[in-house]
C-alpha cells in the first residue's frame, strides 16, 4: 500500500489524465520531487527551491499541511495527499 | 472602448488574453488584469471624471470593461466623512471615514466588485451568475443580478443562520445550502464552476471583480480634492481589498492625477482570524493559515489568498498591521455609531480598533490626514451587538412616568 496522491485538473495532462497516482513514503517535498522523476514537470508546476508554491495548497488526509511540518510532513503507506491549486475566495 | 491589454499572473508574470479565466495555467498564481496606462494618461482628466454621474463607473477607463456598464449604475461615490468628534477621541488631527455602509444597492463595498463583476460577465455572454458566499457577496449577486435579469446561484454554508440568507432569498435567487463548510463550499463552487458555463464571480470572473475595489480609492482620492491621505486603514479578509486600495492610488499617481503619493497603508484583522496581521508582525512572508473563530464574520478568511501581496503593500508603504479582539470590535462599533452616527457592520469595528491601537502604539502619527475604511453596515450583523446595548426606558403613556426617568437622566 503507497500514498495516494489526488491531482487537479489542471495538472492531469502530466499524469497521462490519472485523477490519482501512487507516491512514495517520505515527506512532502520528497515525495514530490520523486513524482517528478515519474511524471517529468509535475514537480516544477507545484514547487520552486524545495518549497510548495504559494498558490498550491496540498492536504495531508484532508489537513492543510501548513498545519503540520509544511513541506517537512512525513508521509506514510496508506496516507492520502491532495494537491489543490488555491482558489482566491472571498468570504464576505 | 476598453484600455485593458490582458490578463497576466503576478507571480510568474505570463500573460494571458481577457476570457474568465483566474488563475495562472503553469504557477497557479492569480491573474490580474494590465490596462494601457499612457491611453489612460492621455484621456483621462480630472474634469472628465467631474462631468460624469456620481457612480463608480465615473472611473471607467480605469475599469476592465468594454462597452457601456450594464449594472451598478448607482453603485459607489459613498460618503466620505470628515469625523472630528471621533478624531478628538482617538487623538488623531484630521480623521475620514469612507461610509461604505451606505453602497446601493446591498449597503456594503461588494455592491462595487459585483457591478464590475456582472458587467463583464454580461459582455462575456453569461446568463448566469453564481457566487459562494455567507453574506455580503450573497446580498450582491443576488439584488445586482435580479436587476441585471441573469439567472443566480448563490451557495451558503448549510449551518449559516436563516436571519442571514432572508436577505438574499428576498430577490429570488436560487440558495443552494451546502452541508460543509465555507472552503468546502468554494471547493465544491470551483468545480462547478469548471462544467457549467456560469460567471462565478468570485472565482472565474475575480480579476475583474476584484478591480471593482478600486474604486473606493479612486473616491477617496477625489473627495479629499484630489490628493492621498497620509495614513489608510483598511480591513482585510482575502487581503484583495488592501492592495486594491493601494493599486488605485498608485494608478492616479501613475496617470499623473495625483502629484504626490506616500501614504501609509494599514491592515485590520480580528485577533480571531489574524493571518495577515501576524505575517506583518513577525516579519515573515509566509501566510499561515489559522482557524477562524472571531464574530467579524465577513472578515473570516483564515487563508487568505492575497494575503502576501497585502503584507507587501504594508511593508512597501511602510504602514503595519494590527488586530482586535471581539471585545474590542464591539466597543468600536458603538463608538463609531456615538460619534459620527454611523452604524458599521463587525468589519467597521475591526477597522476602528486596529486604527485606535495604531494611533496608541504610535504606528499612525496624529498629524496628517487618515482615512478609515468602514466596508458594510450594521444593520447586517446587528446580533452582534445582541446584550452589549442599554435597555430602552419602558413607561406607561403618563407625564410623571416620563419626567421620573428624565430626572434619572438628567435634564
Amino acid at each position: 500500500m503507497a500514498v495516494t496522491v489526488r491531482i487537479p485538473t489542471p495538472l492531469q495532462r502530466l499524469t497521462g489524465g490519472s485523477e490519482t497516482v501512487e507516491g512514495v513514503p517520505g515527506t512532502i517535498i520528497s515525495m514530490v520531487q520523486e513524482l517528478d522523476t515519474r511524471y517529468p514537470g509535475l514537480g516544477e508546476r507545484i514547487s520552486e527551491g524545495g518549497k510548495i508554491r504559494r498558490f498550491v495548497n496540498m492536504y495531508l488526509n484532508e489537513e492543510d499541511i501548513r498545519f503540520l511540518s509544511a513541506e517537512e510532513t512525513a508521509v506514510k503507506d496508506g496516507d492520502e495527499v491532495s494537491i489543490v491549486p488555491a482558489i482566491a475566495g472571498g468570504r464576505a | 472602448m476598453s484600455y485593458v491589454r490582458g490578463l497576466k499572473c503576478r507571480e510568474c508574470g505570463r500573460e494571458y488574453p481577457i476570457e474568465p479565466i483566474y488563475v495562472c495555467e503553469f504557477c497557479f498564481g492569480p491573474l490580474e488584469v494590465v490596462y494601457d496606462y499612457d491611453r489612460i494618461k492621455a484621456d483621462l482628466t480630472i474634469d472628465k471624471i467631474r462631468s460624469r454621474p456620481t457612480n463608480l463607473w465615473r472611473y471607467r477607463e480605469l475599469l476592465p470593461i468594454d462597452g457601456d456598464p450594464y449594472v451598478g449604475l448607482h453603485a459607489g461615490f459613498t460618503p466620505l466623512i470628515k469625523a472630528d468628534r471621533l478624531a478628538k477621541e482617538i487623538g488623531v488631527d484630521e480623521l475620514y471615514i469612507k461610509d461604505d455602509t451606505v453602497t446601493h444597492p446591498t449597503l456594503s463595498f461588494k455592491d462595487r466588485v459585483v457591478s464590475v463583476a456582472l458587467s463583464k460577465a454580461k459582455e462575456f455572454g453569461f446568463d448566469t451568475v453564481a457566487c459562494a458566499s455567507t453574506g455580503n457577496l450573497a446580498h450582491s449577486v443576488s439584488a445586482q443580478g435580479a436587476a441585471g435579469g441573469f439567472r443566480r446561484f448563490v451557495f451558503i454554508p448549510a449551518s449559516l443562520e436563516h436571519s442571514k440568507i432572508v436577505a438574499s432569498l428576498a430577490y429570488e435567487p436560487n440558495v443552494v445550502a451546502v452541508e460543509g463548510n465555507y472552503d468546502e463550499v468554494n471547493r465544491l463552487c470551483s468545480e462547478i464552476a469548471n462544467k457549467y458555463k456560469w460567471a462565478f464571480v468570485n472565482i472565474n470572473i475575480r480579476p475583474f471583480y476584484a478591480e471593482g475595489s478600486k474604486t473606493q480609492g479612486y473616491e477617496i482620492i477625489e473627495q479629499l480634492g484630489w490628493k492621498a491621505p497620509d495614513h489608510v486603514v483598511v480591513p482585510c479578509a482575502s487581503g484583495s481589498l488592501l492592495t486594491k486600495i493601494w493599486k488605485s492610488f498608485e494608478e492616479m499617481h501613475k496617470i499623473g492625477i495625483l502629484k504626490e503619493l506616500h501614504t501609509k497603508v494599514f491592515a485590520a484583522q480580528a485577533t480571531g482570524c489574524n493571518p495577515i496581521a501576524t505575517a506583518i508582525k513577525s516579519a515573515t512572508d509566509v501566510i499561515k493559515p489559522v482557524k477562524p473563530d472571531t464574530i467579524a464574520k465577513s472578515l473570516a478568511i483564515g487563508n487568505p489568498a492575497d494575503g502576501f501581496y497585502a503584507k507587501q503593500v504594508v511593508y512597501n508603504t511602510g504602514g503595519w498591521g494590527e488586530d482586535v479582539s471581539d471585545q474590542e470590535i464591539i466597543d468600536a462599533m458603538k463608538l463609531l455609531a456615538r460619534t459620527e452616527g454611523v452604524f458599521a457592520e463587525t468589519a467597521g469595528g475591526v477597522t476602528l480598533a486596529s486604527a485606535i491601537k495604531l494611533v496608541k502604539t504610535g504606528k499612525i502619527k496624529r498629524e496628517g490626514t487618515t482615512v478609515i475604511c468602514v466596508t458594510g453596515n450594521g444593520l447586517k450583523t446587528k446580533e452582534a451587538l445582541e446584550g452589549h446595548v442599554a435597555e430602552p426606558f419602558r413607561i406607561k403613556p403618563k407625564m410623571a412616568f416620563f419626567e421620573e426617568i428624565l430626572a434619572k437622566i438628567g435634564n
